[in-house]
């Protein structure tokens, strides 16, 4: 790394040169110690285990095994004939695909009537963002509860109202729906923060301009000024939460096992089937490369999006 | 604000709009704590009743914290969040330093991988470090719900951004005074980075707090258990109708954190921010 010194002169000197290297390699040395441990545990425990993955999802390895056999793409053909994961995936997709446009515009609209009080608003904040905050394995045991046939609230509201009740985790056809409104009850909050930060640093001007371009009607106020502006935050919480409901886990594990009849299977349970109560580890490790090549889907969209669509 | 005059009729509807979405929002814990302080028979009894009419608070708190070590749970998530965010800072910081401060050859790679590492899901690797602490014989330990977790490459991001901002006169000035660029990390470094650490120790606080996955996969024996892991196994021992203690147990296990937010809100509610817009 040539010193500003040596192109000034269009040379180096000797001695500056002698100079100059010798400091940068004490500063590499440095820079080299002060990062080799986070460096050294990227690689054990992040980078190394991703390749891992990805080699054992070519092989029959089960933990407690003393050995392994290399078997090509067995375990991804026995994934297209496997219900279970046909099902998963089909699961999780829906869950994703009904969670994510829920929470986004429940937590944009939440985000907007908060930001127009005049007061208030701290507390509406709190209260929207307290679910977040609420150990989820915790609040999911409270809605089983409110969900329960004979005392939850829920329940008792549509007994009320002469419904009957049902047992909704135990149903098929509601299990996983219950389980979006879990999902969407707690990303609510979190996108509705995040929006609200994108709604402060939008210009007050623009409204300004907008007002006195004769247009100040609430709907043309949100298209052409709030809304264009917002987009960048709008796909960042769009990607956050596609991707975290696309883990979601702890509610279906407490609540459903992934059941009735894998009504409520999702990827990430029988990841966690198939590895740790079976532990077919290398049957496993094909499902998380499944889950990965999403994942990076996910984020691959979100690059390519922002490149053509975002406006600045 | 922005609408001027028409605004208190429509300031009311708001308020009102924001009431009934409220309902939705805070109706898990309203039932909780309810119930928590109901009898038993109150709960059988049905009905929507809000205030018991039958008190058992004190039966419910004292079954939940008797029928399992809640206290203990509550104590092993102490030791892991603190454990887990202490470390994670130890080995982060002194790499968003050299990253953000230094020059020299490999820090555009080394930056590259951990941008690339950011992608990775916690999930993904949980087979391979599983199969690690097998081998290590560490499992069922504190260790094993540490140690996966102190490389946080989201702290290093984070603190690489915000170190990028602080001026470079300031530790020309420490060089000067011939300190080691170790000492510069923690003299200098650290003490003008509190926001940003405070922000990087919420999110780790709480994502490890709340974390069950790991702890479901790495645990078998109940004294280690943290909170998620600790009201998952009340409420699967607990067959019968006693949901009076289970609320009580869950109102505890949310109680720390719903706590320290509603004194901390603006803090947490930045951080989350800033981790947020990166």
């Amino acid at each position: 790394m040539p010193s500003t010194d040596t192109m000034a002169f269009g040379g180096p000197s000797p001695a500056v040169f002698v100079h100059a290297k010798r400091r940068s390699l004490a500063a590499h040395l440095t820079a080299y110690a002060l990062s080799a441990p986070a460096l050294f545990l990227m690689a054990l425990l992040l980078i190394g285990p991703v390749l891992v993955v990805l080699m054992m999802s070519f092989t029959d390895y089960s933990l407690g095994n003393a050995s392994f056999e290399w078997v090509g793409l067995a375990n991804y053909a026995e994934m297209l004939e496997d219900d279970v994961f046909v099902k998963a995936i089909g699961n999780t997709l829906l869950y994703v695909g009904i969670v994510v446009p829920a929470s986004v515009f429940l937590g944009l609209g939440a985000a907007m009537l908060i930001e127009s009080l005049t007061f208030g608003r701290a507390f509406w904040r709190a209260v929207y963002f307290l679910p977040v905050m609420a150990t989820l394995m915790a609040m999911a045991i409270v809605w089983e509860f409110m969900l329960n046939a004979r005392f939850g609230m829920i329940s008792q509201l549509l007994a009320l109202l002469g419904l009957p009740a049902k047992n909704w985790l135990q149903e098929t056809s509601t299990a996983l729906p219950m389980l979006m409104v879990i999902g969407i009850w707690q990303a609510l909050g979190f996108n509705m923060v995040l929006f609200m930060a994108g709604l402060t640093s939008i210009p007050r001007d623009l409204y300004e301009a907008l007002e006195l371009d004769g247009g100040s009607s609430s709907w043309s106020r949100f298209w052409t000024v709030t809304w264009p502006l917002l987009s960048p935050v709008t796909l960042f919480v769009v990607v956050i939460t596609a991707i975290r409901s696309f883990q979601v886990f702890d509610p279906v594990h407490v609540l459903t096992k992934g059941g009735p009849n894998n009504a409520s299977m999702v990827l990430i349970y029988q990841l966690y089937q198939e590895g740790f109560d079976f532990f077919r580890s290398a049957y496993a490790a094909g499902l998380t490369v499944v889950f990965l090549i999403f994942i990076f889907a996910i984020t691959w969209v979100k690059s390519r999006v922002m490149e053509k669509n975002v406006h600045y | 604000m922005r609408y001027g005059t028409s605004s208190r009729l429509g300031g009311i509807i708001k308020q009102i709009v924001l009431a009934i979405g409220a309902v939705f929002i805070l109706a898990p814990f309203v039932q909780m704590i309810s119930t928590s302080l109901k009898s038993s028979q109150d709960i059988a009894q049905g009905g929507l009743n809000l205030i018991p009419r039958e008190w058992a608070a004190f039966e419910n708190y004292s079954e939940a914290l008797s029928a399992t070590p809640l206290l203990q749970y509550m104590l092993n998530g102490v030791i892991v969040t603190v454990c887990i965010f202490t470390l994670q800072v130890v080995i982060a910081l002194p790499c968003a330093y050299a990253l953000a401060k230094l020059r020299w050859r490999g820090r555009g790679t080394v930056f590259a991988l951990v941008l690339l590492c950011l992608l990775i899901p916690p999930h993904a690797v949980a087979i391979p470090v599983y199969i690690l602490l097998f081998k290590m014989g560490i499992l069922d330990t504190y260790a094993s719900l540490i140690l996966p977790f102190i490389i946080s490459v989201f702290g290093i991001f984070l603190m690489r951004q915000f170190f990028m901002t602080v001026p470079d006169d300031l530790i020309d000035a420490a060089r000067m005074d011939g300190m080691s660029e170790f000492a510069i990390v923690w003299r200098v470094m650290a003490p003008t980075a509190v926001p940003a650490l405070v922000a990087f120790g919420i999110f780790s606080v709480i994502a490890h707090w709340n974390d069950y996955f790991w702890p479901l996969i790495v645990l078998s024996s109940e004294e280690l258990y943290t909170p998620p892991l600790g009201i998952a196994t009340f409420r699967t021992a607990e067959v019968g109708y006693v949901f009076g203690p289970l609320m009580a147990a869950a109102t505890m296990v949310i109680a720390p954190l719903v706590i320290a937010f509603l004194f901390a809100q603006r803090r947490f509610i930045e951080g989350i921010t800033l981790t947020g817009m990166k």
